[in-house]
């Protein structure tokens, strides 16, 4: 597939990467990472949309399998495409396991049983990649496993 | 030391002075400030220090963000842990009630309080997987015993939230 243009919906406006901003609400007496998951999914919706050249808007989940959208009006350059990244989480002694299958759960809404996986595979193997797609929905989601204190990176996928 | 769900809240009683101080020590045990590993540890690179734009973009913007959250659930926790501070005597034992609201907060600030005490210290993955240890001969033995205590109170929340 050939990425071309990059659809925003109306509904699901990109959060700047550029420029200050503020992902989380606050909230009294604590600021919620959670806060930030509702402006992330909305970046998701967003950014994992794809168009290719003959105007089929493709959707991508985590997985990297593709599933087809009614095309919108609004488009984005090429430039602003960018290769696929994986989100990758790196084994850390002291994050229990129970948290971290938790936290995939809460980031990424996997079911218990896939979160688990996940989790079992960073304590054994030492990483697991959690996610794919495009950067600023990755960005999102590194920063969000971030504030929950785990050791998240971005890789691009060559 | 007792612990349980009571109605919206969890509920620690029969707390001994010893555990006290370590309650009241997780705002203090959360700050990285001074020890650059552990402030490594909580504001790790986005990219394994690859994507230098990407980690000066990082740092400008998300590392206050994080460091606002973070600083949130320490106060959030540290103002619950008022509680501890009753005109009762020394020695006697105490209740710390934690709202349901209030649990991201502490699970965070535990975390934090357990990874910059695992940074401080260096301690090895082979340390950290011993449950068992005892008794505290040491300074680094209490820390060990600290960062214990605190994933116990973490598993506790996190089941408490499971159900």
């Amino acid at each position: 597939m050939t990425p071309a243009e990059l659809i925003i919906p109306e509904s699901a406006r990109p959060i700047p990467t550029t420029a200050p901003y503020s992902l989380f609400e606050l909230r009294a007496p604590y600021v919620s990472v959670s806060a930030m998951s509702r402006e992330r999914r909305r970046g998701v919706e967003c950014r994992a949309q794809r168009k290719d050249t003959e105007g089929t808007t493709r959707v991508l989940d985590e997985t990297g399998s593709v599933t087809t959208a009614e095309p919108t009006k609004e488009t984005r350059s090429a430039e602003d495409l960018d290769l696929p990244w994986q989100i990758v989480v790196h084994n850390d002694p002291v994050n229990l396991m129970s948290y971290v299958t938790m936290v995939f759960q809460r980031v990424f809404g996997y079911p218990r049983e896939k979160a688990e996986k996940h989790m079992l595979e960073v304590h054994q193997k030492g990483r697991s990649i959690l996610w794919a797609g495009m950067r600023e929905p990755a960005e999102l989601y590194v920063q969000q496993l971030h504030g929950y204190l785990l050791l998240a990176t971005l890789e691009k996928l060559s | 030391m007792e612990i349980c769900r009571h109605n919206d809240q969890i509920e620690i009683s029969e707390l001994d002075p010893f555990l006290a101080e370590l309650l009241r020590q997780i705002p203090a045990s959360a700050s990285p400030d001074g020890v650059p590993t552990a402030e490594q540890r909580l504001f790790s690179s986005p990219t394994n220090g690859k994507e230098p734009e990407l980690c000066a973009e990082w740092k400008q913007y998300v590392e206050p963000e994080l460091r606002r959250l973070f600083q949130s659930a320490t106060e959030t926790v540290a103002a619950d842990l008022e509680q501890l501070n009753g005109n009762e005597k020394s020695l006697a034992n105490r209740t710390l009630h934690i709202p349901a609201k209030h649990t991201d907060a502490w699970l965070s600030a535990l975390n934090q309080a357990r990874l910059v005490i695992a940074a401080k210290n260096n301690f090895t993955e082979l340390e950290l997987s011993d449950h068992f240890r005892s008794p505290i001969g040491s300074r680094r033995d209490l820390s060990l015993f600290q960062i214990n205590f605190y994933g116990f109170l973490q598993e506790f929340i996190l089941r408490e939230l499971n159900d």
